[in-house]
């Protein structure tokens, strides 16, 4: 620890003293910034402050929200943006930007029913999108009966909870609703915040699952790794090959790894085929310009991901987040070959 | 009152000083001028500074507010549609929470502040004085997350069980009364989210009536218990007119409060932007609650503008609201003069 934060303090006097002589951009490398959104915030930490000690190198990284990272690309005032919601195509040509994605997450519904244990419930999309448009009102509806015979559902009014926060949970929980409830798509549709029919709005992750856990009968919907670690009770979802399937992280790489990565890295992996995968997945992406305006910055950020894709996996495992398949990390490397310096060249990331 | 003694006070002990020592100061003297008026410059400064300021947060307010006060115009205030995915928005909903919270909020916190003033004041032991004026304040530094959490774990059940559910089945069958407690019995929404503000900005009220009753000459006082005046004939009679400027004052800085605050609201109100009914149960949003959820993640456009416009609205009600405390003012001190 000493050591690291003499030798960043050292890198920090440096970069004062030659900044000052005018020499700013080959050392103001040394320590690069990005921001964005809130869901990948704490593994982002994680491997900033384990590449510090590797390589002494600073990333700083702020937790800002999508829509922020989004923003502060676009206006260059860090050195790359993340996002929980791809980029299409278009626009990312129209901005001049490339995104990659990091980590995959998933979205799980969490309930709160007596007599029903993790796992034992069965929801599929269709029923999912019912409830939160306030249709499906009691626990023992013809609906939810059909999927669980066996299981004793209470007659009670189910209690919908949702974010109220905008967030890219919301959006992937949203454009999952969107691909397989056609109702829900016509009357609510996608994005980090919609126009929620029924439920109580809690703030964050932890306000939902402090909903959920606390209103006898409610459904709610949070990221993978906050049911793991607070342990709460889970639905199982049938995903789009028709098997049920529980919230696991080969389930989740199963839908990364389904996904048509070679093709364009926007891919939104809710209701993936594939007889393994969680249907309410998505990765988290990071968005960077392609022509670099200080391509120190650009190869020091590339070498930083590079190194969390060769590293950073087990770091990412312990903190419930599911890396990317090895084709997907190849793939990526490959397409840093389009963030490129003013001149036209590559910037070099090894 | 008390600026105008350190007045008087304060050139009779220079010239004392002066007349002590023999040759006057001649040097402080030619300063004087100089130093004066440049006190006078950074006052002034200082003044037109946060004006300003005022103007240029005002200005950049509307700027970014322009798309969506173009596209809806006072429509706006009486639309109750908040759709990001289809870009319609209206603000009814959360003025409707700021407004409906806050006036809850008053009508629980004023009596109750009263009665705490009014007992530390004419009541209380002296040996009670300190701790429960000390205990009291302590409320006010509390952090506002506190109470949210406290609201949403704690209060919300115990209100859900003991109060919404008891009042839906009295009052079941009962056409206004029985629609004006609907709804899931959770805890979270208008009531909650105005119990919590009370609780809140007690302190302050009951923190400013107690000073200013205090203030109250205590000769007015026992002459009024001298000609046969009870307790609550001195207090009505004597000392609340005495004070009226400083209770309103007091009152005013709690709305002010309640209107802002944040984080608590956004734990126990329920974030639910549509209006269906007017429930003291039902989960609703405010104004602040909406900004502090939605802004992070706002798409540039018209969802931000939107976001922006709210933000304007509410410039605009604290201005309406001071304005009004103001006039109320004015008006008393005309009743006054007429009484005399």
């Amino acid at each position: 620890m000493k050591p690291s934060f003499r030798h960043s303090l050292l890198s920090l006097a440096t970069v004062a003293t030659i900044s000052t002589l005018g020499f700013a951009g080959a050392v103001s490398a040394q320590e690069i910034t990005g921001a964005g959104a809130s869901f990948p915030a704490p593994i982002y930490a994680k491997w900033a402050s384990d590449y510090n000690k590797a390589t002494g190198v600073k990333v700083n990284y702020q937790s800002i929200g999508s829509g922020g990272g989004i923003k502060q690309i676009d206006s260059k005032t860090v050195d790359f943006g993340a996002s929980d919601m791809p980029q299409t195509d278009e626009v990312l040509k129209s901005k001049g930007q490339v995104q990659f994605p990091t980590v995959i997450g998933g979205v799980v519904p969490v309930i709160n029913v007596k007599g029903i244990e993790p796992g034992q419930l069965k929801l599929n999309g269709q029923v999912l999108g019912d409830i939160f448009l306030g249709k499906i009102t009691k626990w023992n509806d013809a609906a939810i009966k059909a999927l669980n015979p066996t299981l004793a559902l209470p007659d009670t009014a189910i209690a919908p909870v949702r974010r109220a926060d905008g967030s890219g949970t919301t959006f992937i929980f949203t454009n999952y609703l969107s691909k397989v409830n056609a109702e829900w798509k016509s009357k609510v549709g996608e994005g980090a915040a919609v126009n929620w029919p029924v439920g109580a709005g809690g703030k964050g992750n932890e306000g939902v699952s402090a909903f959920v856990n606390r209103l006898p009968n409610s459904i709610g919907y949070v990221e993978y790794s906050y049911v793991k670690q607070n342990k709460m009770n889970y639905a199982v979802m049938q995903n789009a090959a028709g098997v049920f399937v529980k919230p696991e992280d080969d389930a989740f790489k199963a839908a990364a790894a389904g996904a048509e990565w070679n093709k364009s890295f926007y891919q939104i992996l809710t209701n993936q085929g594939g007889k393994d995968t969680w249907p309410i997945s998505g990765a988290t992406f990071i968005l960077m310009h392609a022509k670099q305006d200080k391509p120190a910055n650009g190869t020091e950020v590339l070498k930083f991901f590079n190194w969390a894709y060769a590293s950073g996996s087990k770091t990412a495992s312990d903190l419930d987040y599911v890396p990317l398949p090895a084709s997907v990390v190849a793939l990526i490397q490959k397409s840093w070959g389009e963030i490129k310096d003013t001149g036209g060249k590559a910037v070099a990331f090894k | 009152m008390s600026s105008t003694i350190a007045h008087g006070e304060t050139p009779a002990a220079m010239n004392k000083a002066f007349a002590l020592s023999t040759p006057p100061a001649p040097k402080r003297a030619r300063s004087g001028p100089l130093a004066d008026r440049l006190f006078g410059f950074a006052a002034k400064g200082a003044a037109y500074f946060t004006l300003g300021l005022l103007l240029a947060i005002l200005t950049s307010l509307t700027i970014s507010a322009w798309p969506a006060i173009a596209k809806y115009g006072l429509g706006f205030l009486t639309n109750s549609a908040w759709d990001p995915v289809q870009e319609n928005f209206g603000g009814l909903v959360m003025i409707y929470g700021t407004l409906a919270t806050s006036v809850i909020a008053l009508l629980i916190a004023v009596p109750v502040s009263f009665g705490i003033a009014l007992f530390l004041t004419e009541l209380s032991p002296t040996w009670l004085k300190r701790p429960l004026g000390t205990a009291i304040e302590l409320l006010a530094a509390i952090p506002s997350i506190v109470y949210g959490m406290w609201g949403l774990l704690v209060f919300g059940p115990v209100l859900a069980e003991y109060v919404q559910t008891p009042l839906q089945t009295a009052f079941s069958g009962v056409p206004f009364l029985g629609a004006f407690v609907s709804g899931p019995p959770v805890g979270i929404g208008i009531l909650s989210a105005g119990i919590i503000l009370a609780i809140m900005i007690i302190p302050f009220i009951s923190a400013v009536m107690r000073d200013v009753f205090e203030v109250t000459p205590p000769m007015l006082k026992e002459s009024a218990y001298g000609l046969g005046a009870t307790t609550w004939e001195v207090v009505y009679k004597i000392v609340l007119p005495f004070t009226k400027t400083g209770v309103i004052g007091g009152i005013m800085l709690g709305l002010g409060r309640a209107i802002g605050e944040t984080m608590a609201v956004t734990f126990v109100i329920g974030n639910f932007n549509q209006l269906d009914s007017l429930s003291l149960f039902q989960a609703a949003n405010s104004i602040t609650s909406a900004l502090a959820n939605e802004f992070a993640e706002a798409g540039e456009g018209l969802h931000q503008a939107a976001l922006m416009y709210l933000g304007l609205v509410l410039f605009f009600i604290t201005f309406v609201i001071l304005s009004l405390s103001k006039l109320l003012l004015a008006q008393l001190r005309k009743g006054e003069g007429a009484k005399s």
